[in-house]
Order: structure tokens, then C-alpha cells, then sequence
């Protein structure tokens, strides 16, 4: 177990090296520079050559990169072009909000998939595994952001129910220590401002919940029907076991696998797609910061928000591939 | 019964976050009544730092404005240059020195006076910047103004314009400057000459802008710790909740303020700032669509529009294709077009043709030039003239943007590429997205022909319009024009102001003539405040005042 934890964290690095070399030529290969976004229409030549000049920009690339990677392995991910803080602490103010972002949908997708999934399967062809089945179909196919509006449009706009983009109240004045606002509002017993944040991330977390809740019902919905069909539960039913036992022990310990797997990859998916979620809602995470970044030509910012996410994936992974076991314990990490 | 634990489940989720929410909504509701007196205003934008010093992004601007004053700034609502920290000023006879009769009784929000010292404490700080306080990126609005530094590390930058500060006594100060240049005043009504109390520039170390040229860090001054004179006192910058919270300074010099707190928001989707202020969550915001104007004041919103200070063309590049060196070609352009027709159609409503580069209320604008009507057989015989009959154009315009002068750029491109091809022009499309695509391929010089651009003017003089596009050659225009950049020369450095609008005039008179480009509209932007926002006067700088904000009873 601890072989594998440590090999899968030592294959990190010739990932992160050839990802960080194909982002660094192609980031460089991008029309424009951050010279560009730095001074819109007001740029002279002169300026805009002074910038490339102080940037290092009018170096060769392999000079570039070595200076690159001479930063990263002392875990130095340089300072921002445009905000001129460190990319760490930008990174820091932003990811929480993404992770609490993702949590959120991945609460409702789980919280709402696998049951509706497995209710289907045990109801194949009745009502409610047509409507599941098609209702995920759906779910799949509408674009999150057009989602995202609609509920805004009927929740926030015209019912008032729910603040229609944010974090956080601003007016509450809450204080922040890991940025994660629900735990800090926790931390420090402020309720209304961890009630408040938890407010703030239903709409958004519903939006980006309908794509994965709709693989998870149909994961969940094919898995469970394959495990009904094994000779296992039917001999636990001749047994004469009770629905109960053989439901949990057998049909969904079982149809749990690939639900995880598929967990696991969803989440990593949403952690860095939040983009356009997080846009409509102005949510301050990291998707909305990315795209700017990639407007403004921040190399620095793109690197290292693309590094880390890349070293967060490869955890989320490991975790889900840890759980395997836990799950099933005839698959066994080696 | 199978599903009655899902069920169950479901049931307690749906318990649970329908408590929270009543919890949450009670919260909010009950501080609304306190929140009165604040302001949530909706922006676009992340200011990037609170140091105007080293700012050029309008929202980092924008928080300056209400934070920090400068000796003369524009007068509300205009862009005349009106008394700020200054009384009055005027110029010695030979138009270098610049003497300023400062306010009394004016304290930093850090308690200290505000007096001549101070000021010369604040140009000596941007005049002897040192290392990376030079970078471009940096200090790009002195350089721009100022060229260059007492002692310039860099060859290519130009030598300062700024030449000294003396005070006097506390209450006057002169400013010397190296030549003579039509920039000044005016140019001082830029936040980024804003007074800091030196006390605070000293405590967090405001000129130590630290690691190497390609890694710079700002000091803690800049990122949170602006210390000015204005009527709101910096209180803190949620970085992660995107909010920038000002409160009143009570010992303000003037009116003070009549808002306890004002919060800017960024909410960087122009339709996502639209539904927060329709649902409550702001008051107010700016870069507002142009066609949502009318649907927001018809609900009762409070949209301002702002006297349009910008200049919409259509480029011409000289060098990108030999044909339009021909005058006669750029006149047949001009003719093709129905300027009118566009302005009516997809500009906001108060839009206007342009007949200069600059709009009217900055002085030297000459409604004597040359007009080029809306004409197609004459641009079609002038195009046979040039023998130009088979022409193709690269037409460069911009995706993903809205800028306060070109609201809708496909739009104005379909509209101006058929009125082209209604003359015979064959067009070559060539969409880019704005940044840093459409803006490097224009203003670098690469090949194109035709291109939409325009500028919003930073203070009321016509060199930051036409002298910032036409001053010398420049990639963007590619014509060399001796005779003309010689004429700006000699504007930009005529102490008189008579004589300087006289030769404004005749420099507006020659561009009209030598046609480098089309001006095409001056488009009013729109900002908007909630229904029950008074108050606020709206500012073709961008200028507005959140001091005089208040909310109707």
C-alpha cells in the first residue's frame, strides 16, 4: 500500500515535465503577449518592447523554460504578470472557493444519483427509470451556462430566493482563514456567514451538478441492473436473505466500483471546468482567474494554476483508487 | 416499502437546506436595514493594485478616485480642469513652471497634514523611481506623461518633462517642467498623480517594488495600505470574495460623504451584473450593454449617460497594402460609408457622427474640415480614378469585447463591410478575439488593411486624443507625414493656450485632408444605479463621485 502511494506520487514528476514542457511552447506560440493585454490601446513600441525586455519574453525559449523549471523545483511559481502577486497566493484565494464550488455539486450528483440510479434499475421500464433515464439525457445535453441563467433567471430574479452570483455577502464582513467560507464561518462561529456561503453555492452547485448527476443515475442504473442479473444475488435471495442485506451488502456494495471510478474522474473534470459556472455566477474560483489569465497572456498564472490542478487530479486518483479496496476488498492496491 | 429510505433522504436534504435558507434570508433581510447607508456597486473588474502610482486598468482607477485626490481634477461631470487639493495655479511667463496655491486644513486619512511638502514628497518619490519602479508595466501612466526619470536606466526612454517640486511655504507649490508641453495641467487630474500622505508612503515602503524584471512584487503599500486625502478611507480587500470595501472618511475637508461603506463588486459578465442588480444584490453598475439601456430605465433603474469622451475609426494601414497610400482610395473609403445610418442603428441613443478625431467638447475641435458624404458612385469613381476598381481589403475586427466606443463590433463590422462591398470593394473578414489577438494584430503592424480601434480620453486635451494616434509613424497607421508630426511638435509644445487650440484646429483641418483613417461616432457609455440611488452625476472620464451617493427615503 505505501509502495503504491509513494510510486503513484513519484510518477507525478515525468508528468509534470512533459505537461509543463508542451504548455510552455504552446503558451508561447499563442498570437500576442502579455504586453499586449498589460497596455490595451495605449501601448507605444517602445513600451510594449521595454515589457518583453523586462519579461524575459525576447529570450530564447529553452533560457525561458530553464528559469521555469529552476523557479518550480524550489516550488517557486513566480508572481502574477497582471496583479503582480505571488501565483500561490492568488492560487490560494481562489482554489477553495472552486473546491467548495465542486464539493457542492458533487454532494448533489452523489446525494441525488445513486439512489435515483438504483431505483431506476430496480424499476427497469416503470415511470420512474423512464423519466430518470431520459431526464439525465437531458441533463447531459444542456449546456451548463445556459443552465446556470435559466436558474438564475427563475430563482434569483423573479422569486428572490437566492443571491444570484457571489460568494458571500459582501455587506457581512466575514473573516476569512483558509478561505473555504462555509469552515471559516464554522471556525469562527459567524452562522450567519457560513449559512450565507452555503446560500451562495446552491444555485451555482446545481448548475454544474446536472452533467455528472446524469452519469452518475446512468452508471449507477447500468451497474446496479448488471449486479441483479449475478448468480450471487440471486443465491442470496434464495437464501432468504432480506431485501435489506442483500440490497446493501450484495447489489450495491458490488455496483459501487465503476461508480466510484467514475466519481473520481467527474470530480477532477469539474475542479478545473468550473469555468463557465463560476463566470455566470461571478464566483471567485479558479476557472473564472484561468480564463482572464489566458486573455491576459499571464504565463506565470496559466503555468502554475495548470501545474497544480494537474498534481490535485492525480490526487483526486489516488484517493479514489485507495477506496477501491475499502470497497471491495478483493481488489487490492499492490 | 422499497424507496422509503431515498425518499427519506431526499425529504432531509431538502429539510436541511430549506432551513438554512430561511436562516440566511432572515440574515440578509435584516441587515438590510443597517446596509442602507451602503453601496454594493457592481464592476467589471478586479482592481489590480491600490497604488494609482503604479495603475492603468480603469477599475484599479476607479477605487483610486474615492480614496485619493489629486491638485487639480475635472470638474463633476465634465472634463474641464477644476480645483482639487489645489485652490488655483498658474504658469510663469515662460509656461515651464507651474505654481500651485494648495487647500489648508487638509488631513491624510492617516491623520497627518496635507500640505506643500507632501506634494513635493510625491513627485520626487515618481521622478527618482529607481529599478523596477521603471519598468513600463509599472509606472506606465508617468511615462506616458513624463517620459522619463531623474536618472533613466533604460537608453530608450526619453528624458523627463518633470523637472523639479518646490514648496514654498505649506500652502504653495511649484512645479518646474523641462519644456513646455499642453499636457500640463490637464495630465495632473490622472489618479495616477494622486496625493499619498508621505508618512504612509514610508511606513509600508511604497517604492520598494521588489524581485527581478520578470517577477515583479509589488509592497504592502500597494496592495493594501493606500493612504490619501478622499472622502472614503480604504478599509479592506477580499480578494476571494472579489470585494473592495471603502468606508467614510469622517474628518473629510469638503462635503463628506453621505454613504457609511461602499463596496465594489466584480462581477466580470456583463448580463450576470444585470440580474444582480435586478434581484438586489447591487446598486448600481457600470459598463452597462447598450441595448439594455432602455429596457432598465423603462423598469425604473437609474441610468446615467455619460457625455460620450471617445472616438470611434476605422484605420486605414498605408503600409499593408500599397493601393491605400492612393488619397484617392482612403476618400473613396470614406465616401462608402453611411456613418449616419450606423450611428442610428447600433449606437445608444445620443451617439453622434464624428467630423474629427476628438469630440467636440475638447477644444480645438474644428467643425471646418473636410466632410466625406455618404456617396457611392462618387467612392466608385474615385476608386476607377485610382484605378483601384478590383480591390480587396483584410478586415480586421474584434470578438469577445464590448469597449464604451464600439458596443457591438460584429454588428458595425456587417454594417460597414457591406456598404464597402456596395462600392465594389471585395472584403476579407478577418475576426480576432480582443486580447491580446485583435489588439496585438493591429497595433503591431502586422498585415492588414481595415480596422475597427478607438480610444476613451484620459483628460480634456486633444493631444491625448489625435496626438496619441498620429504624432508619428506608428505600426497601426504605417504613413510617414513629416509636415504633420512637425505641426504636433509645435502644439504640444505652444505655452499659449489660444495659439495651441488655433493650431489644434488646423492639425484637425490636415488630418481630414490627408485622411489616415475614418472617424467614425462618439458613443455615450451608460452606467446605472438602483431605483432608489440619487445623486450621482455621471462623467465622461469616468469620474463619478460615490461621494455624493446616497439612497432616496
Amino acid at each position: 500500500m505505501f509502495r503504491f502511494i509513494v510510486r503513484r506520487l513519484l510518477q507525478l514528476i515525468p508528468t509534470l515535465f512533459g505537461l509543463s514542457i508542451l504548455l510552455f511552447i504552446w503558451l508561447r506560440r499563442l498570437p500576442g503577449g502579455p504586453e499586449t493585454a498589460i497596455l490595451g490601446e495605449r501601448g507605444t513600441p517602445e513600451m510594449r518592447a521595454a515589457i518583453r525586455r523586462n519579461l524575459g519574453l525576447d529570450e530564447p525559449i529553452l533560457i525561458q523554460y530553464g528559469r521555469f523549471v529552476r523557479r518550480m523545483v524550489r516550488l517557486d511559481l513566480g508572481t502574477s504578470i497582471s496583479t503582480k502577486r505571488e501565483v500561490t497566493t492568488e492560487f490560494l484565494q481562489r482554489f477553495p472557493g472552486t473546491v467548495e464550488l465542486t464539493v457542492t455539486a458533487m454532494v448533489i450528483a452523489i446525494g441525488i444519483g445513486i439512489p435515483l440510479g438504483y431505483l431506476a434499475a430496480r424499476r427497469r421500464g416503470r415511470f420512474l427509470d423512464h423519466a430518470s433515464v431520459g431526464g439525465s439525457l437531458i441533463g447531459i445535453c444542456i449546456p451548463v451556462f445556459f443552465l446556470a441563467y435559466v436558474l438564475k433567471a427563475i430563482f434569483s430574479e423573479n422569486l428572490g430566493w437566492f443571491p444570484s452570483s457571489g460568494r458571500q455577502d459582501p455587506t457581512i464582513g466575514a473573516t476569512r482563514i483558509t478561505n473555504f467560507f462555509v469552515l471559516d464561518g464554522l471556525m469562527t462561529r459567524e452562522w450567519d456567514a457560513a449559512a450565507d456561503a452555503l446560500w451562495h453555492l446552491v444555485l451555482p452547485g446545481l448548475a454544474l451538478a446536472s452533467i455528472p448527476l446524469a452519469i452518475i443515475v446512468r452508471i449507477t442504473r447500468a451497474s446496479v441492473l448488471e449486479v441483479l442479473n449475478e448468480d450471487f444475488v440471486r443465491t442470496a435471495e434464495a437464501k432468504g436473505l432480506t431485501e435489506n442485506v442483500v440490497r446493501r451488502r450484495h447489489v450495491l456494495r458490488n455496483a459501487m466500483l465503476p461508480v466510484v471510478t467514475s466519481i473520481g474522474l467527474l470530480t477532477g473534470g469539474l475542479l478545473s471546468g468550473a469555468v463557465l459556472t463560476e463566470t455566470v455566477f461571478a464566483f471567485s474560483g479558479i476557472g473564472a482567474f484561468l480564463a482572464e489569465a489566458i486573455n491576459q497572456r499571464d504565463y506565470p498564472v496559466l503555468m502554475g494554476f495548470i501545474m497544480i490542478i494537474a498534481v490535485v487530479y492525480v490526487l483526486v486518483n489516488l484517493i479514489v483508487d485507495l477506496s477501491y479496496s475499502l470497497i471491495d476488498p478483493r481488489v487490492r492496491v499492490r | 416499502m422499497r424507496a422509503s429510505r431515498p425518499k427519506v433522504a431526499i425529504a432531509a436534504v431538502a429539510a436541511a437546506a430549506l432551513a438554512v435558507a430561511g436562516c440566511a434570508e432572515s440574515d440578509r433581510e435584516g441587515s438590510s436595514g443597517s446596509s442602507n447607508e451602503t453601496l454594493v456597486f457592481g464592476v467589471a473588474g478586479d482592481p489590480k493594485v491600490l497604488d494609482p502610482s503604479f495603475a492603468s486598468d480603469g477599475e484599479s482607477l476607479r477605487v483610486a478616485r474615492q480614496v485619493f485626490e489629486t491638485l487639480v481634477r475635472p470638474e463633476e461631470g465634465g472634463t474641464k480642469v477644476s480645483p482639487g487639493l489645489a485652490e488655483s495655479w498658474e504658469p510663469d511667463a515662460a509656461g515651464t513652471t507651474w505654481t500651485f496655491k494648495l487647500r489648508s486644513g487638509v488631513k491624510f486619512h492617516d491623520g497627518t497634514d496635507f500640505n506643500a511638502e507632501a506634494v513635493c514628497t510625491n513627485f520626487d518619490r515618481w521622478y527618482n523611481a529607481k529599478g523596477l519602479m521603471q519598468s513600463p508595466d509599472v509606472t506606465a501612466y508617468w511615462q506616458d506623461i513624463m517620459g522619463g526619470f531623474a536618472a533613466n536606466e533604460d537608453d530608450t526612454l526619453p528624458e523627463s518633462l518633470f523637472k523639479s517640486c518646490t514648496a514654498t511655504d505649506a500652502t504653495t507649490v511649484s512645479l518646474a517642467f523641462t519644456r513646455v508641453s499642453s499636457k500640463i495641467p490637464a495630465a495632473l487630474m490622472l489618479p495616477s498623480f494622486s496625493i499619498h500622505s508621505p508618512k504612509a508612503l514610508q511606513e509600508h515602503d511604497a517604492s520598494n517594488v521588489t524581485g527581478s524584471a520578470d517577477d515583479i512584487k509589488y509592497p504592502a503599500y500597494a496592495t493594501g495600505h493606500p493612504t490619501g486625502t478622499g472622502p472614503f478611507k480604504f478599509r479592506s480587500w477580499d480578494v476571494p470574495n472579489k470585494t473592495l470595501t471603502l468606508e467614510r472618511n469622517e474628518d473629510y475637508w469638503g462635503e463628506k460623504a453621505k454613504l457609511k461603506s461602499l463596496i465594489f463588486r466584480t462581477i466580470s459578465d456583463e448580463n450576470a451584473r444585470k440580474q444582480a442588480l435586478r434581484s438586489g444584490d447591487i446598486q448600481g453598475y457600470d459598463l452597462v450593454g447598450p441595448a439594455d439601456v432602455e429596457p432598465l430605465k423603462g423598469e425604473g433603474f437609474n441610468v446615467l449617460t455619460r457625455p460620450a469622451f471617445n472616438i470611434l475609426y476605422l484605420a486605414i494601414n498605408q503600409k499593408g497594402n500599397p493601393k491605400l497610400a492612393d488619397l484617392k482610395v482612403r476618400q473613396a473609403l470614406a465616401h462608402a460609408i453611411n456613418r449616419q445610418a450606423l450611428v442610428d442603428s447600433k449606437l445608444p441613443p445620443g451617439a453622434q457622427v464624428a467630423v474629427n478625431f476628438f469630440p467636440e467638447t475638447v477644444e480645438g475641435w474644428n467643425g471646418d474640415v473636410t466632410k466625406y458624404d455618404y456617396d457611392v458612385e462618387k467612392a466608385k469613381s474615385l476608386l476607377a480614378e485610382a484605378g483601384a476598381s478590383d480591390l480587396t481589403l483584410r478586415f480586421h475586427y474584434p470578438t469577445e469585447v464590448t469597449r464604451p466606443y464600439m458596443p457591438n463590433p460584429k454588428d458595425l463590422f456587417e454594417l460597414v463591410s457591406a456598404d464597402l462591398q456596395a462600392a465594389g470593394i471585395k472584403i476579407e473578414p478577418i475576426p480576432l478575439k480582443w486580447s491580446p489577438d485583435y489588439l496585438n494584430a493591429t497595433t503591431s503592424g502586422s498585415a492588414h488593411d481595415l480596422h475597427f480601434l478607438g480610444w476613451t480620453g484620459d483628460y480634456g486635451d486633444g493631444y491625448n486624443f489625435i496626438g496619441t494616434f498620429f504624432d508619428r509613424q506608428k505600426d497601426e497607421w504605417g504613413f510617414n507625414n513629416p509636415a504633420l508630426f512637425e505641426k504636433f511638435k509645435q502644439a504640444d509644445t505652444t505655452a499659449d493656450q489660444a495659439a495651441k487650440v488655433a493650431l489644434y484646429k488646423e492639425i484637425n483641418a490636415d488630418i481630414m485632408n490627408f485622411l489616415p483613417g475614418v472617424p467614425i461616432s462618439h458613443a455615450p457609455p451608460a452606467i446605472v444605479f438602483g431605483k432608489d440611488v440619487t445623486g450621482v452625476k455621471a462623467s465622461p472620464l469616468t469620474d463619478e463621485r460615490f461621494s455624493t451617493a446616497e439612497f432616496k427615503s
